[in-house]
């Protein structure tokens, strides 16, 4: 299963993050080299072998239903590289 | 019920069309946080780190988001799965702090069900749930503030949500209607959701296609996000529905595709195709463990639920002699329902529900009041009803002690005493009457005696309004037909 | 280098203890370590001031008889522990400026201990590497040189500046996390001791998410006693946490010193290629000979897919870190690079502010969970991982411990060549430690002795999960016996 251009552009896309055309000939050898090496997992049979999600093997706690957090819109802004008016602000949204 | 077809000069077609619903879940606290789910806070004011998806923060599932979707899982007729476990849909947006959504994707919390829906002519049609399934609901972004910027807020992040997700089953937008409002009542009746689209707590996104009518073949569908009442859900159907059946008459083709309805215009606009921007890399959440559910507690929330609206109206036909329809109607909101049967208690129901469906409803209409503030209580409609049915007053003058009892809340018992308005029933004294009447209009007893038939209701009406109504007007017919001859 | 610093926190306790030295005293020592030791890049954010109040309020606890198990011993917190008020950055560029508002759990347990915080350790950018290099702030050193070079040398990673500060006397001990063998690998390119308890005995609350599944922070230290006692204090359950382990965290201390006489030892052929380093080797069997000398039985033992584990780790880590790493958007906190419309933010911040390692894991996790690869990668790691943990639960049917090397070498150069070219080569590093974290088991590294360049290299030791006391107390017997001289 080898990467090419178009797929090194959509995983890029989908990560949110700049491949510059002259550094997608060599993301694509790398990664083409990286998922050979993994591809080696072929090599084990696996059938029958249920997939293991967590080493936890606790079933999940539940927390009861009371409102023991919020009201701290300060703390929740304190780091926003922008906010005005209790908001966050990002350049506009068109949808 | 009646076929829904489009039909052009060039054929017929049929509508497919699937839902899906997303329902807030009535908690107090977020589905993965301690926030309060509270509407209407400032801004940001209920999110916890959590929500705001600081570095480092952890959810934690709250257990009566858990119990709501089982409660609702029941109602929806559907299979309570023992074993889920929640993954991260991925994905980039303002109001997703996180960058995933924290959703159920290959095993649901709840499975296959059934909702069904009462169609106008009377019928009643099933409609398969695929699954349902519990997720984190994103933030809002406020985009009329600033012409450049949106504004973030995140009060709404993380509050739980239920996804109904229906088969390719409605036919028709009338069915899509009628589901909705089916559900929007099975939701109340459960207490789980609120189920109001207006504010948003209910939405809804149409998958439609279409197809040569007696094709089985599906069709590419387009998906149609967030319409946000039933009428415009109705609306959305159809005029998809037209649009594709226009595409595909002009020899063109229909995308699969996302598109987004127009409230304006009625019509739906393109949004974006569907290609890899949904391709969403699902996996199994590795900060929560697979949730188990014994069959003891799934017994002990059946046991909890309260009779749904199918139940109550097939009741409501079977041991009250209800119409099919009066009892759909009745029983679509639990208030109604409820108080319905508080007032039928001991008396006619059938006259109970008519008076109900009509002056009640009416003068609650007119005054512009919920159920809850109706100034007529239960017990006094069921009163009034039994008032009639006693023979204690006539129809038409419970009609005067209802617009009484509207304007007071008495008692129609007392105003029927303390204003004399107990009907006469005493034959002697309604004979009296008569005979004072016809002795003083001797020309139009010759009259009606020589053939003019039509003044006979003249006779009838001098009669009441001698006895000022209060002449039992069976009695007053039968007496009057008898002195005439 | 004051003697204050050379104690180990169970030697300053004791002191502590009998008012025979203040906390003040104590941290001004490390102070004075800290800021005289600036070459070594082991801190990213210094709080001597607040340390210093910390060391007073400590004192006062003293004189009051309150003293906390940690009361008044200065460590170092690695910079993925999200502290209060104090910048964490995970040493990353995308988290720039970034203070917490939140304190993690682990970090709350050892203030409620009395524990006193120097500042921040130097790390790999968001705990993704092997060598402390993909830190934005540079690369931790080594505060060990080769006999015959001057050259610098990585003090391993991710918790490089944890590992380099411990063995360079700049705190009593640090936190750590490990992933793949963040904490135990450096431990041992540093001669120093390093525990990553089991999955879920320390709560990750608070701690900044490289992958979920495998996280966990432990200590590093002097050595196994001070690793037990400040896990006595990191560990616990915590409800904020869904996957930390409600059960009561035993009292660590109490095994160390006991006989291990009858302890069976495993030994997995598997960690023994034909390849392997003979000083590494060697190493490895004098430690075997130590405890069969204390009574121990050696067991052959297999754990079959042991060559599957890097490959497993690198689709299971990439690919929950891809997910984590996406609130990073530049919209709540951190750095943003601006941009015409939303999309263009999040592009610019994310392209500016992680480094190569970290894009690169967050591609290759974006691809292996994509539609159409999901099936062939990341579920048929899962399934991989379900054997790695399946061979440790049939080997430990057969031992009660096992002892293998920590890493493959000793500590290399940084800006070593072969690993610049391949990533593939870096992450074969972790060759002896990923399959711990797969299984979710604890385990311990320790100093063993020093290759012929002079350089430490590390022991592990593997227990069953939950079993941290087993492998203190093979450890603290081994640890006697190797009696390594710290730097």
């Amino acid at each position: 299963m080898a990467i090419d251009t178009n797929m090194v552009k959509k995983i890029a896309f989908l990560s949110r993050l700049r491949v510059s055309e002259d550094k997608i000939a060599d993301t694509e050898k790398e990664f083409n080299n990286i998922l050979k090496w993994i591809e080696q997992l072929k090599d084990v049979d696996t059938a029958n072998v249920e997939p293991l999600e967590s080493v936890n093997e606790e079933a999940l706690r539940l927390r009861e239903d009371v409102v023991d957090d919020g009201n701290q819109r300060d703390a929740v802004l304190a780091n926003a590289p922008d906010a005005e008016y209790g908001y966050f602000v990002v350049p506009k949204v068109v949808e | 019920m009646a076929e829904y077809v489009i039909e052009t000069p060039k054929g017929k077609w049929e509508v497919v069309c699937g839902l899906e619903i997303h329902c807030q879940i009535i908690s107090k606290s977020k589905i993965y946080s301690g926030a309060s789910t509270e509407f209407g806070a400032d801004p940001n004011e209920h999110v916890s780190f959590v929500d705001a998806g600081m570095p480092g923060m952890l959810p934690t599932l709250n257990e009566e988001c858990v119990h709501q979707a089982v409660k609702t899982g029941i109602g929806l007729r559907a299979k309570i799965n023992k074993y889920s476990n929640f993954a991260r849909k991925n994905y980039f947006y303002a109001d997703l702090p996180q960058g995933y959504q924290i959703t159920q994707f290959a095993y649901p919390i709840v499975g296959e069900g059934e909702v069904l829906i009462d169609l106008a002519d009377g019928s009643e049609k099933s409609i398969g749930i695929e699954r349902m399934h519990i997720e984190q609901d994103a933030g809002k972004s406020i985009h009329d503030i600033d012409p450049k910027k949106s504004f973030i807020d995140l009060n709404r992040a993380g509050v739980g949500l239920m996804e109904i997700v229906t088969k390719p089953d409605f036919r028709a937008p009338e069915e899509a209607g009628a589901f909705l409002k089916k559900l929007r009542s099975i939701l109340r009746y459960l207490g789980t959701c609120n189920g109001n689209m207006d504010e948003g707590s209910m939405r809804c996104d149409a998958s439609i296609s279409v197809r040569p009518l007696g094709s089985s073949k599906l069709r590419a569908r387009a998906e149609v996000k967030n319409v946000n009442s039933v009428k415009f859900v109705m609306q959305a159907i159809e005029s998809e529905a037209k649009r594709q059946v226009a595409l595909y008459e002009a020899g063109e083709t229909m995308p699969q595709q996302t598109r987004h309805f127009d409230p304006s215009t009625g019509g739906t606009k393109f949004l974006r195709l569907k290609e890899f921007s949904d391709d969403y890399r699902y996996f199994p959440e590795p900060d929560l463990a697979p949730l188990m559910l014994s069959d003891e507690y799934i017994q002990s929330v059946k046991d909890e639920i309260p009779e749904l609206p199918d139940e109550k109206k097939e009741r409501f036909v079977k041991e009250m002699g209800l119409t099919p329809y009066d009892a759909i109607v009745i029983c679509e909101n639990k208030e109604t329902a409820a108080f319905f049967e508080k007032a039928a208690a001991g008396h006619d129901a059938k006259k109970v529900a008519n008076w109900l469906m009509g002056d009640f409803f009416a003068m609650l209409n007119e005054k512009k009041l919920e159920l809850k503030d109706s100034p007529v209580s239960a017990e006094n409609l069921g009163r009034l009803v039994e008032l009639v049915s006693q023979n204690v007053i006539n129809g038409k003058t419970a009609k005067d002690v209802f617009a009484i009892m509207a304007e007071t809340g008495e008692n129609p018992e007392k105003i029927v005493e303390e204003k004399g308005l107990k009907q006469v029933t005493d034959t002697s004294a309604i004979e009296a009457v008569i005979d004072e009447v016809l002795a003083s209009a001797p020309e139009n007893v010759a009259a009606y005696k020589g053939g003019k038939q039509g003044l006979f209701g003249w006779f009838v009406g001098q009669v009441m309004k001698a006895s000022k109504g209060k002449a039992n007007p069976v009695i007053v017919n039968q007496m009057l037909k008898d002195k005439l001859g | 280098m004051s003697d204050l610093v050379k104690l180990t926190i169970v030697e300053a306790k004791k002191a502590l203890d009998k008012k025979e030295i203040s906390a003040t005293e104590l941290t001004q020592a490390y102070i004075k370590e800290m800021q005289d030791k600036r070459n070594l890049n082991a801190y990213v954010e210094e709080c001597a001031d607040k340390a210093l109040e910390q060391a007073k309020a400590s004192d006062a606890k003293y004189a009051a008889g309150e003293a906390g198990a940690l009361e008044g011993i200065p460590l170092g917190i690695k910079d993925l522990f999200c502290t209060k008020g104090i910048k964490t950055t995970a040493c990353s560029h995308i988290l720039d400026g970034f203070v917490p508002q939140y304190e993690s759990s682990v970090t709350a347990n050892l203030l409620r201990d009395g524990a006193v915080f120097l500042g921040k350790l130097n790390m790999d950018e968001f705990a993704m590497g092997g060598s402390n290099e993909t830190s934005y702030y540079g690369p931790a050193i080594n505060p060990w040189k080769a006999k015959d070079s001057n050259a610098d040398l990585v003090a391993g990673g991710s918790s490089g500046g944890s590992a380099a500060a411990v063995a360079a006397g700049m705190c009593a001990a640090a936190t750590g996390t490990d992933t793949g063998g963040s904490i135990r690998q450096p431990a041992a390119f540093c001669g120093v001791t390093g525990l990553k308890p089991t999955y879920g005995r320390c709560s990750r609350y608070g701690i900044i998410a490289f992958a979920s599944s495998l996280d966990q922070a432990g200590p590093i230290a002097k050595d196994v006693s001070d690793c037990a006692l400040l896990l006595k204090s990191m560990a616990g359950f915590d409800a904020k946490d869904s996957t930390s382990a409600k059960l009561e965290v035993p009292d660590f201390m109490s095994v160390l010193g006991q006989d291990i006489k009858g302890l069976k030892v495993g030994v997995p052929a598997e960690y023994r290629p034909a390849g392997l380093n003979a000083e590494v080797a060697a190493c490895w069997d004098k430690g075997l000979e130590m405890l069969k000398a204390r009574g121990a039985e050696i067991v052959d033992i297999s754990l079959p897919h042991t060559q599957y584990a890097l490959a497993t780790y690198y689709i299971i880590a990439p690919a929950e870190a891809s997910a984590n790493l996406a609130r990073y958007d530049g919209i709540r906190y951190g750095l943003r690079v601006p941009g015409e419309s939303l999309d263009d933010l999040y592009v610019n911040t994310r392209t500016e502010g992680f480094g190569q390692e970290v894009k690169r894991r967050i591609m290759i996790g974006t691809y292996v969970l994509s539609a159409g690869y999901y099936d062939a990668y990341y579920l048929k790691a899962q399934k991989v991982r379900r054997l790695i943990r399946n061979d440790f639960i049939e080997a430990f049917k057969k031992c009660d411990v096992i002892l293998t090397p920590t890493s493959p070498t000793d500590a290399f150069a940084i800006g070593d060549k072969s690993m610049a070219e391949n990533p593939i080569n870096m992450w074969l590093n972790d060759v002896f430690t990923v399959s711990v974290n797969l299984a979710g088991l604890p385990a311990i590294s320790l100093p063993a002795g020093l290759s012929a360049r002079g350089l430490p290299l590390g022991l592990q030791l593997i227990g069953k999960a939950f079993d941290e006391n087993t492998i203190l107390k093979t450890a603290y017997a081994l640890e006697k016996d190797i009696n390594f001289v710290r730097k």
